[in-house]
């Protein structure tokens, strides 16, 4: 049962503001996403069509708070095939931005803030990968770039450890 | 700096190599870089670029876009389009830069942040193109055919296209049908190689979902696993280090997951080339591939030089 206190009616026009987001309310609800979509075909918890559908009737926490947003691979088949130019991916996109906002981030993104932090990759290119890399007559590779560290510091996404560089 | 219509005749290009190939895949930069010079492409390269982007695009947009952005102004000054061999990377940079080229405002507004914080700007001349579409378009089935010197004509294999690679469409000049792809397949042809067709050959690995929901991940990869052993093919050919992370790095986990056996070879494509072209198989990192290879190799029949 959802009562109408639990919606909030502007969650759609906050999505559509959101880069990504724009085109939320041209969805009607045909079903062609949720038809090719691959993660659908292996699990019933993930289901675009839905999740587009609770959006537009405003049920924000329910959807910001969910895991299945996180589900989609950003396979963009459903983007070539929807009728209407929703761009699915981009809209589950700009819906966990307004999550993360929201402080709905889940652990696997955390972790990934940190790596990207620290080694400006998601995987770290230590010595032993250049040792090999100059075995195999490949370049060296730069082990780190600070650069990626201060765009996530300045827009808040990283905090620097109080224990103070190391 | 040159005119973004000039790239079309360059061979030049800046290697991306984003966060995977690196560590992951070092035999996939191997076999490409070794091909490249059998096919006359140059690649310099940029030790200090980062990850593309991409896995911040579910947090910030702002961000997404900062960090590809840097990546695309390094490969600007630099003065040359730039080649992915992940399509993860290829896919990101090339719709980062489609955003960045087409809204003069964002690009500025983007810009300020990035001469503000790392003092660098993007104006929007780049192109990004991923390897095998260089290898299709640039030098062509025909020229690689006649540089053929090894006979791979009993190899049956199945082309994995993988998603970024084609699609979205829009940001990669519609450059073939994401719906019908034949690049891949030609370019297979062209070494020879038989290229299978089989039950949804174009759907994803589920590599995107892997951080997340490490079943689904699996299960989506497996799907793909059953449809190729079904053809009985002797490897799957793929062009991207993350597809290659779900279908060899965790065939095995798949194989324990789902009770099955598969131990299906997956070779990089241009692993696959160099074989044709008549590279040894240590040239092309073959060593590093962790299901064996070794009955495909027998395969080939070495053409006297
Ligand atoms: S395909 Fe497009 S219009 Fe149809 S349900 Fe999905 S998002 Fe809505
Ligand atoms: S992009 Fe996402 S929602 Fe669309 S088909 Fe692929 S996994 Fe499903
Ligand atoms: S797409 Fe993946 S591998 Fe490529 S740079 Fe981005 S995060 Fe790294
Ligand atoms: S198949 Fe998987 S890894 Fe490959 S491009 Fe698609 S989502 Fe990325």
């Amino acid at each position: 049962m959802i009562y109408s206190k639990e919606l909030d009616s502007n969650f759609k026009l906050l999505i559509a503001k959101e880069p990504g987001g724009e085109n939320i309310k041209r969805c009607f609800s045909c079903g062609t996403c949720t038809a090719g979509c691959p993660v659908r075909e292996v699990t019933d918890r993930y289901n675009p069509r839905k999740i587009i559908r609770m959006a537009l009737l405003g049920m924000k926490k329910e959807v910001l708070s969910s895991q299945f947003i996180w589900l989609c691979s950003s396979c963009y088949t459903c983007y070539e095939r929807c009728p209407q130019d929703v761009r699915i991916p981009e809209l589950m996109n700009a819906i966990k931005n307004i999550a993360v906002r929201e402080g709905y981030m889940p652990p696997a993104m955390k972790v990934q803030i940190e790596l990207l932090s620290s080694h400006g990759r998601l995987l770290e290119v230590t010595e032993f990968e250049n040792d090999k890399r100059k075995e195999s007559g490949l370049p060296l590779f730069q082990g780190r770039t600070e650069d990626v560290k201060r765009i996530l510091k300045e827009l808040g996404f990283y905090h620097e450890e109080e224990r103070g560089p190391s | 700096m040159k005119k973004r219509e000039d790239h079309l005749k360059d061979t030049s290009y800046t290697l991306f190599l984003g966060c995977t190939v690196p560590v992951r895949a070092l035999n996939y930069e191997i076999a490409a870089r070794k091909v490249a010079g059998a096919l006359d492409i140059r690649f310099h390269d940029i030790p200090d670029f980062s990850c593309c982007g991409y896995p911040i695009k579910s947090i910030s947009h702002h961000a997404y876009l900062l960090m590809a952005a840097r990546n695309l102004a390094l490969a600007e000054a630099k003065g040359h389009s730039v080649c992915t061999l992940c399509s993860s990377c290829g896919g990101s940079l090339a719709e980062a830069n489609h955003e960045l080229q087409e809204d003069k405002n964002l690009r500025q507004r983007i810009n300020e942040d990035l001469y503000g914080w790392l003092g660098l700007r993007y104006e929007g001349e780049v192109q990004v193109l991923h390897f095998a579409r260089i290898l299709h378009r640039k030098i062509g089935a025909e020229k690689i055919g006649g540089k053929i010197r090894a006979d791979l004509s009993s190899l049956r294999v199945a082309p994995h296209y993988g998603c970024h690679y084609t699609k979205p469409s829009a940001i990669h000049g519609r450059a073939e049908d994401p719906e019908d792809p034949k690049s891949l397949d030609e370019l297979i042809r062209a070494t020879g190689a038989q290229s299978l067709s089989y039950e949804d050959k174009l759907s994803c690995c589920g590599g995107g979902v892997l951080a997340f929901d490490e079943q689904v991940a699996l299960g989506m990869a497996q799907k793909k696993l059953e449809h190729i052993h079904a053809r009985q093919a002797d490897a799957i050919v793929l062009i991207c280090p993350f597809c290659n992370v779900m279908y060899e790095s965790n065939q095995k986990k798949i194989e324990k997951v789902f009770q099955k056996e598969y131990k299906l070879p997956v070779l990089f494509y241009p692993q696959l080339l160099g074989l044709a072209l008549g590279f040894e198989p240590d040239e092309l990192g073959l060593k590093m591939n962790r299901i064996r290879t070794t009955d495909l190799m027998k395969k080939i029949v070495r053409r006297p030089a």
